[in-house]
Formats: structure tokens, C-alpha cells, sequence
């Protein structure tokens, strides 16, 4: 009255492929990732039965590359529900296309890092020159609030945008006016070194719920060598009595730091995080010096080789999980990413790391003077007579030629990893991004040549495999902190069985 | 062992002609809803005791004379049950309990029929008369006085009552609407997305489908249910449900066909059903056809500390709920005691003797009457804990 298992198995043993691609783990094994980010590992023996189609049906490898979707049988078509689920559920950050609207309120700075990325002019410059002016800033938002995007982030970055803090007011005032009959919900960031916050820009902030986002480099020499101000002098002490004034005022969840490795970063790994733990930040966010800006010209005194940062990413790693590990809830924002990509089913956010990349679909900038661009490092490169990533400009262009020009759909050829050549075959092409601006501008190529130096391919896959690496030889306490952060819960709180 | 209530007890006589549910009651009811109801009297100079659909009286009181049914129970018997129990009497004189307003476990037993053949059904599927079933748990829902705070659907597979079951699950929802209703279905029947809209749109909120899923792959699937394609539908049939916004908790049973890949298990659930809102690992309760398959499925829980382990911290860091169900608490790892939930209906529920010296027998849900002799060799009184350590 009962069958036997066997009468459940399928005749002859085979089974086809489902899209997968994979890469060489260390001498025994082999690292496997599908298009939905499922990943696995085989040893080498397994592997070679597999892509022989000779693996036996009752291995557990078959099970495992079943249940993950690498292979299927006839008898079951149930798979390709549950792929086309997955597949959208992880290219879900495309819906409502472009969400985060950069606004460059001015270009002037009372800072002049040797990094700069985005040009600046003295802080004394001619205002009429440099700043937006309100007619652009109503254009600009106007063109906000045409995106189909239910959810957007208005962010104002400059310079520095603090010294232009009237048109912020007017921006935010603006949006909420003219959001009044769309309905959007809007989040609103100003991007600001915190050295001119008053109470009354706190106030401001209070009231229409604005977030901060900073700089902060590290312990007092090293962020005052990185960040001077116009005319000499460092900014350590300003920024740290600005991130103060901020927690207190507005929380601490309202402020969050961007940290900028150069040269003289690379050895106070430690020190790096140790001031983000003294100043009672929640997370740090490591990140490379990009080629664009005033960076290209320092390169030779503050710059280094992708490996130097891969070496210093991981000894901040390390230091940041040693602090996890005694208690202390601390993330680093690009390992959070990443794992997210790994480990669970969800999309992410984040411009920087998703295909097709966020040039003008996920993020794009209005500058001062009207001009439009794919982005920040796009409206470098404006500076420097390559307007390759200008995408219209908000006087002259209407949304669709904008977003949907010959320039955009030139820019979105090249942003698909699926089809870079070195990306199309990289076993780490679902957790990684694309990034035609910095190809563009390093290779005059946007598609570009992965096995170059200094290319994003160089610093992104070895951090990522270093990551999974770190995931495959976790301990379940170092599990529970990576599951923390993805979720961005108290380490304390993910220990299983502790009664809360 | 401390005995669990019996659900069917049987009469020493009855004139019943057809089997009938009403509800019980000892206090006098207005003439016009006596047929609700069955009276139980054991006074000979009752007067005014027509219209009821039966008279209950006990210890052979042949004085009761009435112009209608009389059932005769042995007072021990009838003294058990409460006002407002309802029960159907059988000509022959079995009764049945079917809903107990004191009990928190009151399950609409829907059918008997069942498109799945599971090696471990504690419930063996046959045919039966679908509208006969149907209009009985109508019945019963009539008869309820107080909305439950609980009420379960079972089978067999609820869902073969078809248009029955939209009707009785309408009627839940317009008379009971305050009740959570948990229906345990293999959720094949919802990959008909013409059928699975029907239960949608009744749109109760507390509508809750408990749906098991035994592997992460067909061919296993299929061999624990019996049946092929089954494991394409389920799934097909979840992802339906969760699309038109029907809620769904899946379960496990952990035997020996579904330990070995239980973690495996976990991670295909939350790859590719992270909607679900709880994932119930249930031990497995020693009825029906397991006695049958008894050497294929059991396996002693204290051999599957790890896997189990494995499987529920891999919900807990995916923020997935997950509990374990009628296990014991000496039978599980310490740090999975919070897990764990008193899951077994009162009704079937039992402690052993080795319990009564256990410090944690107030929090642990005990063991089913029928693992009295056959239950884990792990079953050990624990004493050195205090209750606190494990509840919040």
C-alpha cells in the first residue's frame, strides 16, 4: 500500500543545467552561484560528475544542486515559478527606477581635501556663479517628482551644501509643496562636513525630519590630514562637536559617516574604528579613493593599489568583528551589502553594486547650474570638458529625454555585468555591480577590460570572496553578528535560546 | 500516565433514529430552540421535556418517560461533560465530542478524504460522503455560542470539500470573526488560482493555513506524501496563496525520511518562501500508519540534537518564526528549550511518570497518549533547572 522511494526517483537518472557559474575554491573545491545569488560548494570529483551530467541523482551534491536550482529534472517544472520569483525579488531595486535625486546646492567648500571628488570652489567664491539657483532647484525637484518611483531620497551635497542653507530650506519646503498633490514619500539628506552646523539647521532638521550624512576619516591626525580646511588647518574638531551636536539633537540613527581611506589611512586600521566607536557611531562604511577629481592629480601622495585596500579592508574587518564578538553592535556597510546579496533573497539598494548599474537608473545628480548627470563622478568629469555622462539639463529637457536619451540608453548598454565580457562568466556577478563612469574614465572605455589594474573588478572581487570565505569558516557567534548586521539587529539579541 | 479526556464515549442505550448533533445542556431551553439542544435530566418527575432533539439520562432511570429520543449514558460518563459541548449521538449509542466551549483546541474535523497518502498520517485517509461532512460542520458552527479564541480545520484535506469549504469558511467568518482559525491543508488544491481567489476573497483576516512541506526537492517530497507531483502543486499552491494575500505557516514532522536534510530544508524555505509567518517542527505522534511504518519513520529525537539545531538557528538568524512542537523538553538540546510550545490537544496529551519528578514539567507540553510505551529513550525528569531559565 505503500511505494518505495525508487518508484518517486526519475527514470535513467538525468537532469539539465539551470543557469549557474562558478570559480575554483582553493585545490579541492568549487565555488557555484546561480542567477539569483543560491550559491554552493562541490569538490572537485562531484563537480566533474556534474558538469558531466554523470552525478548520482541520490548524492547528496544532486539533492543540494537541486534544491538550490542548479539542475532540474523533467518530472518537476516547479522550478522555474520559484526562479522567476527569486530573479524579480532580486532585481526588485529597478522598480520605480530612479529614487536618489542628488541636488548640488552650491560648489563652494570650506574644505580642501586632497581627495576631493567632486570640484569645489573657495568658500568666498561668487555666489551667483556657483550656487543653484531657485529656479534651477524648482526645475530639478519638478523632474523629482515626475519619477514613477513611490519612494524617493532628496540629498544635498556641494560642495559643501551648509554654506548654501537657504536653499535647502526652499528645497525642502518645495518638494512638500509641490509632493502635496503626488503623494511620493520623500526622505531628505543633506551630505555636510558638519563645521557651519547651527542650532538653527538642527531645528531645521528636527522639524522636517532631516537626516545627516558626514566624513569622518579616523583618529585626529589622520582626519585632519585628509581634510583640511580652505587656507590650512584641520577639521577633526569640528566635525566631531558637529556629529555630537547632531546625535543629541536629532538621535543617534539621524547621523550617519562615510570613511575615506588614502595612503596615510592604511596603517590605523584600528584607530579608524576605535573613533567611530568613540564618537557611538553604528556603522562604518570603508571606502576606496575613486579616480575622478582632484583625487587623479594627488594620486602619487595619497593614493595606493587595489590589493593595499583589499589588505586594509580586511585588517579593518577583523578589528570591527573583534568588537562585535565582546558585545558592542558595529557594522561595516559594505560587508552588510554584500552579505545581504549572499545570503538572502532580498535586493539591496545601493547604487554602487547592482546591474544594471545606478548611472542614471538609480541615482541621478542636478547640478547648480541645471546640467544633469548620471552621477557624482559624471559631473566630475563635466568639470574636466567630458561630458560623456551629462544627461540633458533641466531647462532645456523634458523627463523622458533625460532619463530615456540616446546618452542614458548608451550608459545603460554598458551598466549590465550580465553581459560585460570578464563579469558575464565571473561567479560573483549577482553580488557585484558595474560601473561604466570609472571604466569611462580610467580605460576611455565605459564597457571596459577587467583584468586591468585599478578597476572596480579589482578591488570588488577579491573583498567579496574574501567575505564568503569568512562566511564559510564561520563560528556560530561570528554567524549571529554577519546576521545581525544584514538585519541590523543587537548582536546580543541573535544568540539562539538566550531569553531576551 | 495521567489520562487524556475522551473524545467518543458510548451510551448503554438510545432511541435515536439518525445521528444528530445538538448541544448539551442541563438547564431548560425556550421551546422553539430545543431541537439545538440535548437535555440531561435523571429526575423522574420531570415535566415540559419535549422538542428537545434527545432526552440524556443516566444509571438506567427507565422512570423518564417521553414522547421522544432518550439516550442512556452511565452518570461517570455523562458527569464529564459541560453545558454547551456539542456532540453527535449515533443510533448505535457512540458520541462523539465535537466542540468543547472550555477546551482551547477545538478542530472542525472537515473530511475524511485526502489526496495525499502521507507514510505518517495519524488520521488514514477513506472516502466519504463530502456533503454529508459539510453539513455537519455547518451545524456545528450554528451551534457555537461563544467564538472560540482558536478553531482548527482538519482532515483528510479540507480542501476536497470544494465548494463546501468556501461556504463553511464564509460562515466562520461572518459567525465567529473574532477567531483565529488555523486550517491544516497540503495546499495542492490552492494551485488552482480560480479556487484559491474563492478563499482569499472571504478575506478573514485571522484565516491561517498550516501547510506541510517535508523536503526541499520533489522526488523526497513525493515519497513522504505518496504521491507524485504533489510537491510541484504545494509549492505551487503557496506561492498562489501568499499572491492573493492568504497567510501560511508551513510544517515539518521530523522522522527519518525528513531529518537528513532538515536544515537544507530551512534554507530553501527562506530562499524561496521567505513570506511564510512560521515554521512549526512538529515530533511525530504514533498513529495511524505510523505504527505501520514504524522502522522507515522513527527516529529517537535525542539522535537529531544537530540537525535540528542547525535548522532552527538557521530560521532564527533569518528572522523566519520557528517553534518546536510536541517534542519534550528533556529530549531537546538546552539551547532549543525556548523554542519549544505545548502543542498537543488536550484531549491526547499525557505525562509519564518519570514527569512528575521533572522542574520543568509546568513549561513542557508533555507527550501524546499514544507515545505512552513507545516515546524516546531520552525521557528523563530534569532537575537541576528552574522554570525561569527557559521563559521570558
Amino acid at each position: 500500500m505503500f511505494m518505495p522511494r525508487s518508484s518517486f526517483e526519475k527514470e535513467n537518472n538525468t537532469y539539465q543545467f539551470l543557469p549557474f557559474r562558478f570559480e575554483r575554491w582553493g585545490d579541492n573545491r568549487f565555488f557555484l552561484s546561480n542567477e539569483v545569488g543560491e550559491f554552493t560548494f562541490l569538490g572537485v570529483k562531484a563537480f566533474r560528475d556534474f558538469i558531466n551530467q554523470e552525478l548520482c541523482t541520490s548524492s547528496v551534491e544532486f539533492k543540494n544542486l537541486s534544491a538550490k536550482h542548479f539542475l532540474f529534472q523533467d518530472s518537476s517544472t516547479v522550478h522555474l515559478d520559484l526562479l522567476a520569483s527569486k530573479y524579480r525579488t532580486k532585481r526588485a531595486f529597478l522598480d520605480g527606477f530612479t529614487k536618489l535625486h542628488i541636488f548640488v546646492t552650491t560648489l563652494r567648500c570650506n574644505q580642501s581635501c586632497p581627495y576631493c571628488q567632486v570640484s569645489r570652489k573657495d568658500e568666498q567664491a561668487a555666489i551667483n556663479h556657483f550656487d543653484m539657483s531657485v529656479h534651477t532647484l524648482r526645475k530639478s525637484i519638478e523632474l523629482m517628482l515626475s519619477s514613477p518611483a513611490p519612494h524617493v531620497t532628496m540629498e544635498f551635497q556641494g560642495g559643501e551644501p551648509l554654506l548654501n542653507f537657504e536653499l535647502i530650506r526652499q528645497g525642502v519646503e518645495i518638494a512638500k509643496e509641490l509632493n502635496q498633490s503626488i503623494g511620493k514619500e520623500i526622505d531628505f539628506v543633506i551630505c555636510t562636513n558638519l563645521v557651519t552646523l547651527t542650532d538653527e539647521h538642527l531645528d531645521f532638521c528636527e522639524k522636517e525630519g532631516v537626516l545627516l550624512s558626514t566624513s569622518l576619516d579616523g583618529p585626529e591626525a589622520l582626519h585632519n590630514r585628509n581634510r583640511p580646511f580652505q587656507g590650512g588647518g584641520g577639521s577633526y574638531d569640528a566635525v566631531v562637536r558637529g556629529i555630537r551636536r547632531a546625535q543629541e539633537a536629532l538621535g543617534k540613527h539621524s547621523v550617519s559617516a562615510l570613511m575615506t581611506t588614502t595612503r596615510h589611512s592604511l596603517e590605523h586600521a584600528d584607530a579608524i574604528v576605535d573613533e567611530y566607536l568613540k564618537l557611538d557611531m553604528g556603522s562604518i562604511f570603508i571606502r576606496e579613493l575613486n579616480p575622478y577629481g582632484f583625487a587623479i592629480k594627488t594620486a602619487n601622495s595619497i593614493g595606493y593599489s587595489s590589493s593595499e585596500f583589499v589588505q586594509f579592508y580586511k585588517k579593518v574587518f577583523e578589528r570591527i568583528i573583534e568588537v562585535n564578538r565582546q558585545g558592542r553592535t558595529f557594522s561595516e556597510a559594505f560587508a552588510s551589502l554584500i552579505l545581504t546579496k549572499v545570503l538572502t533573497p532580498w535586493p539591496i539598494g545601493f547604487v554602487d553594486l547592482q546591474s544594471p548599474a545606478g548611472a542614471g537608473l538609480g541615482v541621478v545628480v542636478y547640478n547648480y547650474d541645471g546640467d544633469v548627470y548620471t552621477s557624482d563622478e559624471g559631473r566630475m568629469l563635466a568639470e574636466a570638458q567630458d561630458t560623456m555622462f551629462r544627461m540633458g539639463n533641466v531647462h532645456e529637457d523634458d523627463y523622458d529625454q533625460i532619463f530615456f536619451g540616446e546618452k542614458m540608453q548608451e550608459i545603460a548598454a554598458a551598466s549590465c555585468n550580465e553581459a560585460l565580457a570578464g563579469c558575464s562568466d565571473c561567479a560573483f556577478q549577482n553580488y557585484c555591480g558595474a560601473d561604466p563612469v570609472r571604466n569611462h574614465r580610467t580605460q576611455h572605455d565605459m564597457f571596459g577590460h577587467r583584468a586591468k589594474k585599478g578597476t572596480f573588478c579589482d578591488r570588488n572581487k577579491p573583498i567579496i570572496r574574501y567575505l564568503i570565505e569568512t562566511l564559510d569558516a564561520a563560528d556560530a557567534d561570528l554567524q549571529s553578528i554577519l546576521w545581525a548586521w544584514i538585519r541590523r539587529e543587537d548582536v546580543n539579541d541573535m544568540q539562539v535560546g538566550k531569553i531576551k | 500516565m495521567i489520562d487524556p479526556l475522551p473524545l467518543r464515549l458510548k451510551a448503554n442505550r438510545s432511541t435515536l433514529k439518525n445521528r444528530t448533533i445538538a448541544k448539551i445542556t442541563r438547564i431548560h431551553q425556550q421551546k422553539e430552540r430545543r431541537s439545538d439542544y440535548f437535555y440531561i435530566t435523571n429526575n423522574p418527575n420531570e415535566k415540559d421535556i419535549d422538542n428537545y432533539s434527545a432526552v440524556i439520562s443516566y444509571d438506567y432511570n427507565d422512570k423518564i418517560e417521553a414522547d421522544q429520543n432518550i439516550v442512556f449514558f452511565d452518570a461517570d460518563v455523562i458527569q464529564q461533560i459541560t453545558d454547551g459541548t456539542i456532540v453527535a449521538i449515533n443510533p448505535d449509542g457512540r458520541m462523539h465530542l465535537l466542540f468543547r466551549p472550555e477546551s482551547p483546541h477545538n478542530t472542525l474535523f472537515t473530511t475524511n478524504s485526502c489526496n495525499n497518502n502521507c507514510l505518517m498520517c495519524s488520521q488514514p485517509p477513506h472516502d466519504d460522503n463530502i456533503e454529508e461532512m459539510a453539513k455537519e460542520q455547518m451545524k456545528i458552527l450554528d451551534l457555537i455560542d461563544n467564538p472560540p479564541e482558536l478553531l482548527g480545520l482538519t482532515g483528510g484535506e479540507p480542501t476536497l470539500l470544494d465548494g463546501w469549504l468556501i461556504d463553511i469558511l464564509s460562515r466562520i467568518n461572518d459567525q465567529l470573526p473574532s477567531s483565529q482559525i488555523h486550517m491544516l491543508t497540503n495546499g495542492r488544491r490552492y494551485a488552482d488560482s480560480e479556487y484559491c481567489t474563492k478563499i482569499a476573497k472571504i478575506g478573514n483576516p485571522n484565516f491561517l493555513s498550516l501547510i506541510p512541506l517535508f523536503a526541499d526537492n520533489s522526488v523526497d517530497h513525493d515519497y513522504v506524501v505518496q504521491s507524485n507531483g504533489a510537491f510541484d502543486e504545494t509549492i505551487r499552491g503557496i506561492y498562489n496563496a501568499a499572491a492573493m494575500g492568504l497567510r501560511i505557516e508551513v510544517r515539518v514532522v521530523l522522522h527519518k525520511q525528513t531529518i537528513p536534510r532538515l536544515p537544507e530544508l530551512m534554507e530553501f524555505i527562506y530562499r524561496n518562501l521567505p513570506f511564510v509567518e512560521h515554521v512549526a517542527l512538529m515530533g511525530l505522534e504514533n498513529m495511524g500508519y505510523v505504527k505501520k511504518n514504524w522502522e522507515t519513520l522513527w527516529i529517537d529525537p535525542i539522535d537529531y540534537h544537530e540537525p535540528l539545531t542547525e535548522a532552527v538557528k538557521h530560521l532564527f538568524y533569518r528572522g523566519i518564526p520557528v517553534s518546536i512542537y510536541n517534542l519534550q523538553m528533556c529530549v531537546v538540546p538546552e539551547q532549543l528549550r525556548s523554542f519549544m510550545r505545548n502543542s498537543i490537544s488536550d484531549y491526547k496529551n499525557i505525562y509519564l511518570t518519570e514527569c512528575s519528578q521533572c522542574t520543568l514539567r509546568s513549561l513542557c507540553g508533555g507527550l501524546f497518549a499514544s507515545s505512552e510505551k513507545l516515546h524516546s529513550r531520552g525521557i528523563k525528569a530534569q532537575k537541576n533547572h528552574s522554570v525561569r531559565e527557559f521563559t521570558t
